[in-house]
């Protein structure tokens, strides 16, 4: 292209942030007025919001894409996406770490408290004689107004299975990488298939193990702080899941049509960072909420 | 607002004069932390004043260097830049001073922390439970207990537009109608909870605040060494009524704390005896009319009406107009998730008979019923 | 293939009208809006103010109900903070960043403008909730549960516009890592970079750590009020005690989201008028980088009253008053800098002298309340409110308002009159302290804060501190008065250089500088 590494690339002015936003302030806003006994109206603003915030996606991402195509981007903006996506990642951490952070303190602190043990053993004596802390917690300290929950999650069986297909996952989405790399593009989009594919899996099973939990379990967001932060943890997991295998599927198709160059091909290590990032919490997962 | 402009400047500035002349507004004037009455209190002051002074000298070294340099470093007096902008041992300096002062605050600092949270061999114990917007006070093996709400006068001035100049009322907004006593020279221990809301439990003199959080107990300890009457507030912010529920503690000789004793344990069981006798439609009424101003106003308002949105009106409450056991059990059980306390444990079968009573006679709502103690305890069962 | 529906990236169009601020991708254009969003809302949270302090001239209720009176206090917290403090350091950042180290715009232009348009609206909801039934938010801007839960119909409201607040801070907080990581011009080392750079780098560092935590944390009370989860609740083995820990794991290290890059404009005032370098740069920029870092460990220091255990109690103490020693180290550099310089004092030196007086108050009252045994008297009085306004009035805002006078000649190439500037600093210099200092007092003879009323004893001071704050508040409308003029094109044109001590790229720039600045590397001296 013309334009060499010299010279800045400045986008013109986009109509879609704004889109976005009031896509997003109607969501929201819907939301509330649902969550607030105004069903109707809010009901409608949310599915409004939503097609607005799901259409601001596709036209903003096309146009990068376009511009990307239309080779207007230099590795300078390559280095800029790169920090972009990696910081966005680190926010993402972050806000899993605030449920990490509040099972960390239930399991060391609030339940053992409550139980009677470490520094405010009279709460236990004097508010809750009855309870024994345990975890999985399924006997609360006072269930009127919980569902309670027969059994708690088992490590073995499904939440395994999951493990391996992710870990596998992981491995299909860097066998593609390779292939993108050396320029083997069947292998890119075989490799990209497998991975959407073991998500999809994932998701499946995921969300059988919910059916099973709310059904045969009883063990629901409403059984005391054991379900709350199991389902969201998990559920938060599972949307960015979903999420990492929207762009793993994005990625694909543009890989089909014949984007992306074994140099040039950022759209597809931001999916698959991503992708990793959302592996790696989940192996935090399951240690911390099925194993430990 | 009805008074005009002008008016109200004059108004204003009358007030303004008035204030800042009269003594009282600065009798009991204090602008320092108060030294208190106990051991913790008075390590607390200590410390106070130990970081105040040496805030202090670094103020005066500090801003006086830069005033120094503002007077003779300015360029209208002719000063020529200098160009250093470096020195290793000044800046090691000056990271290690600060650094040593502050191990000198530490150090009484951990000591007395250490101290306040030994709350071992207690010689009496009192649960404080924290209640929109009152307190509950449960001597541990004494079987008493009271709740002490604000007084009446004060309750009376504070509401808005009451006319009533607060500057008149004795110990505005920081009096009870049931204070809590101990015994001068015992170690007592406090446990602090709370049924609702987070509160949280302060007296100065004591030197302490401790919060009161629902579900958990927290402790704290003091031994007031001086008899009197301290007063404080609840320091944290609980809902409408946060500014209106203080606390007084009135710390009593022995002998005095004993006789004390007594007459609650004689109150307690008057209280309870009224609880066996059916009581007449007037009576009902008028201390239906009592209770319901003191537990329930300042949410559902003197008026019935609630506060739309955040409080439910009584006037015309389906609850209310509806079936009696569905009304007996939201009073006393009040509803979770909501901000509608249960009222079983605070107020007794009479009380709460008697404002249910009130409740479905008052406003329009005459449903005609008359609600007796009795029925109140057989819904405890 | 595409190339001919694209519109060439270069033609340097200046785009007019409506939709020039609406569609913008220029980074000047996104810091004016960002400063006049923050003026709005700091006229906004400010009018919510002065009916705190009216109600509080006098004992007794006068003009508004206990109710509404929480509803004041909790939205002006709000407004203040993410409305007016948080926008306009981001405003600030939008102009300066690249100008200073001479990019062309933000790295990621129109990850901008969505990051300044999400504000608006998540404003129209926090804002709109006081026009609903029960009012607005009434439980502090801490939104501690249970008490927050007990809200009416603003509650989902206040959460969703805190998660879009949040969301803008993050993207903002990006685009500044990203600008000053990848745009540099070459040359531009770390070593070089610009003070107001170096703070804003770690800023926005400290937003995307802390930002995420904050929607977490409503995430929870939303799912506590609304779906059944029972984090914050002991009945089903929660702990409303554990709100508070996610909470301040967000909100210090947000106070100091609010102070650093007030640091950075002040190194870049305090040099300029001295006319001698700033004293001590690197060690600047370790006491910032050691100030962020503490900032994540010390957070119950906001919460010594909750019953923590012992240990707990004393590793928060320590943590809190150690960052006293990068602080103070920040504040001998300034003095250092003073130190046998050539000194004037137009206004933006004025409001940055005033700065580092009135910030180290409100350092000294932190260091006391860092002090847990003393704390116990002092938390939620006075004495906290009388604090955290000395570290946030005389600190952030002063250190906005300095950098606005500073830089306001480059961004409109008008000088502003110099004699209303002065007025203007005078004014609210003398009457901020008329405002906030007897707060001390206050707290200290035992007035909790958040109460509508309160016993006599306190009335002398909190009328003085009323009418404080209405003439700061007055004060104000001499700033606005300011701006406005410089905006529309009055007063003397500015040069290039504009002080004579400043030093820099921006300086190089024309006053205004082109729509489109450094397009071509500039060299770096
Ligand atoms: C910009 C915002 C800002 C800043 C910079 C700070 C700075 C500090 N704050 Fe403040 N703080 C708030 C905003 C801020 N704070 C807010 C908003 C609240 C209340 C929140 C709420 O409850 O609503 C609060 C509350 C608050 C509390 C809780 C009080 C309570 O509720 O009980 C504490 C307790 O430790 C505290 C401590 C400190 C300390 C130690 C510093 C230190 O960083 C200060 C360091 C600076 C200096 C010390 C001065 C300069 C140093 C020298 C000249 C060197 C030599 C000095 C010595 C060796 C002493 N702050
Ligand atoms: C950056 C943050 C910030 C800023 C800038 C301010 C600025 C001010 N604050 Fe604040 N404040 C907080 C953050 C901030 N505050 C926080 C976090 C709390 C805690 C809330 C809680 O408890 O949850 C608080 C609480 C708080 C209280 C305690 C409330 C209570 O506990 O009950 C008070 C009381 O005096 C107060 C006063 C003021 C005043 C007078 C100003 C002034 O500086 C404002 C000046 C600005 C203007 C006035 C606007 C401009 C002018 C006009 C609109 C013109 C019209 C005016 C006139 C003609 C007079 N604030
Ligand atoms: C802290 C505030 C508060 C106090 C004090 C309070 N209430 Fe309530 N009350 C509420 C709220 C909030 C509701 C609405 C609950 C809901 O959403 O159903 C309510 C509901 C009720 C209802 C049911 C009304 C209906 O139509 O559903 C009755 C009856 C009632 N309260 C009686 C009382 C009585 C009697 C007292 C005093 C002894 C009292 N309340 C004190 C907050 C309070
Ligand atoms: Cu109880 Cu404030
Ligand atoms: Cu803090």
């Amino acid at each position: 292209m013309e334009h060499a590494a010299s010279h800045y690339y400045v986008p013109q002015p986009s109509y879609w942030p704004l889109v976005g936003s009031i896509g997003l302030f109607c969501l929201t806003g819907g939301s509330a007025l649902l969550l607030t006994d105004h069903a109707a109206g809010g009901s409608f603003a949310m599915g409004v919001g939503l097609l607005i915030f799901v259409g601001m996606l596709c036209g903003w991402f096309g146009t990068v894409i376009m511009e990307s195509e239309g080779g207007r981007y230099n590795d300078q903006v390559d280095g800029s996406f790169r920090w972009g996506m990696a910081w966005f990642i680190f926010s993402e951490v972050m806000f899993f770490a605030a449920f990490f952070g509040a099972l960390f303190y239930v399991r060391h602190f609030a339940v053992p408290w409550l139980g009677g043990s470490g520094d405010k053993g009279l709460t236990h004596e004097i508010l809750w004689p009855a309870f024994a802390a345990t975890w999985p917690l399924l006997q609360l300290p006072d269930a009127s107004h919980f569902t309670v929950a027969r059994q708690a999650m088992e490590a073995a069986g499904l939440p395994a299975v999951n493990t391996l297909i992710l870990l596998s996952s992981g491995a299909t989405v860097t066998w593609a990488h390779w292939g993108i790399k050396s320029g083997k593009r069947r292998q890119l989009i075989a490799g990209l298939g497998l991975t959407v594919a073991l998500g999809a899996i994932f998701i499946g099973l995921q969300a059988h193990e919910y059916w099973d939990a709310y059904t045969l379990q009883n063990l629901r967001l409403s059984s005391g702080i054991y379900g709350s932060t199991f389902f969201m943890l998990t559920g938060f997991h599972g949307a960015h899941v979903l999420i990492g295998a929207i762009m793993l599927g994005v990625v694909l198709v543009r890989s089909i049509r014949g984007h992306f160059t074994p140099t040039h091909h950022f759209a597809f290590e931001a999916a698959s960072w991503y992708w990793h990032f959302v592996d790696v919490v989940w192996l935090g997962l399951f240690v911390t909420v099925y194993l430990l | 607002m009805e008074s005009t402009f002008p008016e109200q400047i004059r108004k204003l500035a009358l007030a303004l004069a008035c204030m800042l002349a009269t003594r009282e507004v600065w009798a009991d004037y204090k602008l320092n932390l108060t030294e208190g009455v106990t051991s913790i209190s008075r390590e607390a002051y200590r410390l106070h004043m130990l970081a105040l002074w040496i805030c202090v000298v670094i103020a005066i070294v500090v801003f006086g260097a830069m005033a120094w340099s503002i007077y003779h470093h300015r360029k209208s007096r002719g000063a020529v830049a200098a160009s250093f902008h470096d020195n290793t041992k000044v800046e090691i300096a000056w990271t290690i001073v600060p650094f040593l002062i502050l191990v000198v605050l530490a150090i009484p600092a951990t000591n007395a922390l250490i101290a306040m949270n030994d709350t071992s061999n207690a010689d009496l114990t009192i649960k404080i439970t924290g209640l929109q917007w009152r307190w509950r006070y449960d001597y541990l093996k004494e079987d008493i207990s009271f709740v002490s709400n604000l007084d009446d006068k004060s309750a009376a001035a504070a509401k808005q537009g009451s006319g009533i100049d607060p500057r008149t009322v004795e110990h505005y907004l920081l009096n009870v109608d049931n204070p809590v006593v101990v015994p001068v020279g015992k170690k007592v221990r406090f446990l602090l909870n709370a049924s609702d809301v987070i509160h949280s439990w302060w007296v100065p003199d004591l030197g302490f605040k401790k919060d009161a959080i629902p579900g958990f107990v927290n402790e704290i300890w003091a031994r007031v060494d001086t008899p009197g009457t301290y007063r404080g507030q609840c320091t944290e912010l609980c809902g409408v009524g946060h500014g209106f529920m203080p606390i007084v503690l009135i710390a009593m000789n022995e002998p005095e704390y004993l006789v004390w004793l007594a007459q609650q344990h004689a109150a307690s069981a008057k209280a309870r005896a009224g609880g066996d006798r059916t009581w007449t439609r007037e009576e009902l009424l008028a201390k239906g009319d009592e209770v319901y101003a003191k537990n329930c106003a300042a949410c559902h308002q003197p008026n019935g009406e609630g506060i739309p949105g955040a409080f439910k009106a009584l006037k015309g409450s389906p609850v209310v107009k509806g079936p009696l056991a569905e009304h007996i059990d939201r009073v006393m059980n009040g509803k979770p998730g909501t901000a509608m306390p249960p009222f079983a444990a605070q107020l007794s079968d009479a009380e709460i008979a008697a404002v249910i009573t009130h409740e479905r006679n008052a406003w329009g709502n005459n449903t005609g019923d008359l609600v007796q103690p009795a029925q109140i305890k057989a819904a405890r069962k | 293939m595409t190339e001919l529906a694209l519109p060439h990236p270069h033609d340097h169009t200046h785009p007019s009208g409506i939709t020039r601020w609406l569609f913008t991708t220029n980074h000047k254009d996104i810091g004016t809006l960002y400063l006049l969003f923050s003026v709005s809302m700091l006229f906004i949270g400010g009018s919510f103010a002065m009916v705190v302090r009216a109600e509080l001239f006098q004992p007794g209720l006068q003009f508004v109900s206990p109710h509404f009176f929480n509803q004041m206090a909790t939205m002006h917290a709000l407004v203040m903070i993410f409305g007016a403090v948080m926008p306009a350091f981001v405003g600030l950042a939008n102009w300066m960043i690249p100008l200073m180290i001479g990019a062309p715009d933000m790295a990621l232009p129109r990850l901008n403008n969505w990051s300044f348009w999400l504000l608006p609206f998540a404003f129209t909801l926090l804002l709109a909730t006081l026009f609903m039934p029960g009012g607005a938010p009434s439980g502090g801007w801490t939104m501690y549960p249970p008490l927050v839960l007990q809200m009416g119909m603003a509650f989902p409201f206040l959460i969703f516009a805190v998660h879009l607040m949040g969301l803008s801070s993050v993207m903002g907080a990006i685009n500044v890592i990203t600008t000053v990581f990848n745009m540099r011009a070459p040359g531009m080392t770390y070593g070089k970079l610009p003070l107001f750079v170096w703070t804003w780098v770690i800023t926005a560092f400290l937003l995307i750590a802390a930002m995420p935590v904050l929607a977490g944390a409503v995430t929870m009370l939303l799912t506590d009020k609304f779906f059944g989860t029972s984090f914050f609740n002991a009945a089903g083995g929660g702990d409303p005690v554990m709100f508070q820990h996610v909470f301040w794991f967000f909100g210090h290290p947000e106070v100091y989201i609010m102070i650093l890059p007030a640091f950075g404009i002040v190194s870049q005032i305090v040099p300029t008028f001295a006319r001698k370098p700033l004293f001590g740069y690197t060690s600047m920029i370790y006491a910032v980088a050691s100030i962020a870092f503490l900032s994540f460990i010390v957070w119950a220091h906001h919460m010594f009253t909750v019953g923590m255990p012992l240990a707990g109690e004393l590793f928060f103490m320590y943590s809190t008053v150690l960052i006293a020693v990068p602080t103070g180290v920040k504040v001998f550099n300034w003095v250092a800098t003073m130190w046998r310089g050539s000194m004037t004092f137009e206004t933006p030196m004025l409001w940055a002298l005033c700065f580092i007086i009135l910030f180290s108050i409100g350092g000294f009252s932190g260091l006391m309340l860092g002090l847990a045994p003393v704390d116990f008297q002092y938390q939620d009085t006075y004495f906290v409110v009388a604090h955290f306004h000395y570290v946030l009035v005389t600190g952030a805002v002063f250190a906005i308002i300095a950098g606005v006078y500073f830089w306001l000649p480059k961004w409109t190439g008008r000088m502003y009159d110099e004699r209303l500037g002065k007025l203007h600093f005078w004014l609210s210099t003398i009457s901020v302290n008329v405002l906030f200092f007897p707060q001390h007092f206050l707290g200290l003879a035992g007035m909790p804060r958040r109460i509508p009323d309160y016993a006599v004893q306190f009335s002398g001071w909190n009328m003085v501190s009323s009418l404080g704050a209405f003439a700061f508040g007055a004060s104000q409308l001499i700033f606005l008065y300011i701006v406005v003029r410089a905006i529309s094109g009055h007063g003397a044109k500015a040069s290039a250089q504009v002080w004579e001590g400043a030093q820099g790229l921006e300086w190089t720039l024309s006053s205004p500088p082109p729509y489109h600045s450094f397009n071509e590397p500039p060299k770096v001296p």
